[in-house]
């Protein structure tokens, strides 16, 4: 899959000194879900906001469809649809408007087909004509939504797109964004939820201080830092561990009910087979077994904490 | 260049003076009307004429050169500073949009708000005193020159202002108190020679001038000097949009 957008070497430093950005280099694929994970103030914010033309780059070079940001940037900004963060919205202006005013702001000419068809996509028509204070909060962000769409961008960029929004109601801008996708459409996302990563993201970037950790599909990364669960449901409590399965580094838990034990699948052993057999030698019985795949959020957890 | 975008900004921009009629047009005109009242009627019956023209119809292009100034001031300023409050100035960031053109939509439509409120107080004069207007083609010269010049200021101060208050500042206290001193209601030649000289720094003289002189061909200074520090002040204006732009003077981080 070609490149949509290619980063490479950017740095960012703000006149108070801080390093938001520190030598970034990453390429999102043309067609793809990405998703930018990060803690607050790791730099996905000010990523997006360079390569969407608000900040200017301290150094480096950003590629949107082949043309560069700064040198070329009539054509990279009308490939790119931008939701932010924060529920920018005018307040007195329709709906209607604000989308319509959107669409001319990017050169295209008027095409109130289309219009339509976003707003009924965002379950926004019958509210066309209100004005955008009169909405809710959830509307609200699917007028943004609505506004980056207006001019049929061929990359999408969601900042936190479903923050301080309801379950349902996130879930139906997983729907969105699911049928941009099949359009053509190349999405981009930062959450914090990583749940929402999990389910929609093709590619996972992770970014922490500035820098990216680690970029990886989504499910190579679970397959390659996704770490397993063997939990065993003994028949009876037992009070502690014996000598010869100290080296497991088993958990015992539930007052002694459970024995709890994390191990790589794509590790050369498991000790799965050892780790039961000391059990019978041991004398401990179980009744039951079950296991879990760790989830992105611990994979997450577990990068940030060790960058 | 994209002219869509350009037009989107405009329309935009008119379409808040059309929901804003009361604030926008009919509050300047009716202040202009009570001007007439106070200056033309109790005090010009005191001051029979200035130079050959009577007191009423002399504050005319004074009068209108008042409303145009504040209202470009503040139609621009407001315009764009209202996007930096509220955050939506991001889309304009954002869009395939030169500095230009961003600058030609939003001073485009605070010039024509001024130039047509200009013309509508002009029609509201023509309601107090007999008007004649010898050069009616350097009058609308010297009315666009002027809501173009001060439309490209209030939109540096809407850039530079951070507040409400800092948008107020300079209005309030630079531009009203220069247009009162600049010789809206009187000839600087009324003044005593000292002040006379004091009164030629301020550039709103110059405006005034010059648009009364397209009235009446009275002028306190040259037509031609009139022309030029307008000009003059609008190259300043345009030299310090362009590098507002270039350095992303608080637009950009």
């Amino acid at each position: 899959m070609s490149s949509i957008i290619s980063v490479a070497n950017l740095s960012k430093t703000y006149g108070s000194g801080f390093k938001a950005l520190k030598n970034v280099n990453l390429d999102i694929k043309r067609g793809e879900i990405f998703a930018l994970l990060g803690p607050n103030g790791a730099g996905k914010t000010t990523l997006i906001s360079i390569i969407c033309g608000i900040a200017n780059p301290s150094q480096g070079k950003v590629l949107v469809g082949g043309e560069d940001i700064q040198t070329s940037y009539r054509k990279a900004r009308s490939l790119i649809g931008l939701v932010p963060q924060e529920l920018h919205t005018d307040a007195f202006e329709s709906v209607w408007a604000t989308v319509s005013f959107s669409r001319g702001l990017f050169g295209k000419p008027k095409n109130p087909d289309h219009i339509e068809k976003v707003l009924k996509d965002l379950s926004l028509w019958d509210k066309k004509d209100n004005k955008i204070i009169t909405l809710s909060g959830g509307m609200k962000r699917r007028v943004m939504i609505a506004k980056a769409l207006s001019h049929e961008p061929q990359i999408l960029f969601l900042d936190e797109p479903t923050a301080g929004v309801d379950v349902e109601l996130r879930k139906g801008m997983w729907e969105v964004v699911r049928g941009l996708q099949q359009s053509g459409v190349t999405i981009i996302l930062t959450t914090h939820y990583i749940e929402e990563a999990e389910e929609m993201a093709d590619r996972i970037g992770v970014i922490n201080k500035g820098e990216i950790v680690l970029i990886e599909d989504k499910t190579t990364l679970m397959q390659k830092l996704g770490k397993k669960r063997l939990t065993l449901h003994l028949q009876g409590k037992i009070a502690s561990l014996p000598e010869s399965l100290r080296h497991y580094e088993l958990e015992l838990c539930d007052n002694g009910a459970t024995l709890v034990y994390d191990y790589d699948t794509k590790g050369e052993r498991t000790g799965i087979t050892s780790l039961l057999g000391d059990l019978r030698t041991a004398g401990i019985r179980f009744n039951d077994l079950d296991t879990t795949q760790s989830s992105l959020e611990d994979i997450f957890v577990d990068l940030v904490r060790t960058s | 260049m994209n002219h869509r975008a350009i037009r989107a900004i405009y329309l935009f921009e008119m379409a808040r003076t059309w929901r804003t009629l009361l604030q926008s047009i009919v509050s300047p005109v009716v202040s202009t009307s009570l001007y007439f009242v106070v200056f033309g009627a109790a005090i010009g019956s005191r001051i029979s004429q200035v130079e050959g023209v009577s007191y009423g119809t002399f504050i005319v292009p004074g009068l209108i050169m008042l409303s145009v100034l504040t209202q470009s001031i503040a139609n621009a300023s407001f315009g764009i500073y209202f996007p930096k409050f509220t955050g939506t100035i991001y889309e304009i960031l954002s869009a395939p949009i030169s500095y230009f053109e961003i600058v030609l939509g939003y001073v485009g439509a605070a010039a024509t708000k001024s130039i047509i409120l200009g013309l509508i107080i002009l029609a509201t004069a023509g309601l107090f005193v007999p008007l004649h207007i010898h050069h009616p083609v350097w009058m609308l010269a010297f009315l666009v020159l002027t809501a173009v010049t001060f439309s490209l200021f209030g939109f540096i101060i809407g850039i530079w202002a951070d507040g409400f208050e800092k948008l107020q500042m300079i209005p309030m206290l630079v531009v009203t108190p220069l247009t009162f001193l600049g010789g809206s209601f009187y000839s600087i030649d009324m003044l005593p020679p000292t002040w006379r000289t004091v009164a030629l720094l301020n550039p709103v003289v110059y405006l005034i001038s010059g648009f009364r002189w397209s009235f009446y061909e009275i002028a306190d200074v040259s037509v031609t000097v009139s022309i030029g520090m307008t000009t003059a002040f609008l190259v300043i204006c345009l030299v310090v949009i362009w590098w507002i732009f270039r350095t992303g003077y608080r637009l950009k981080n």
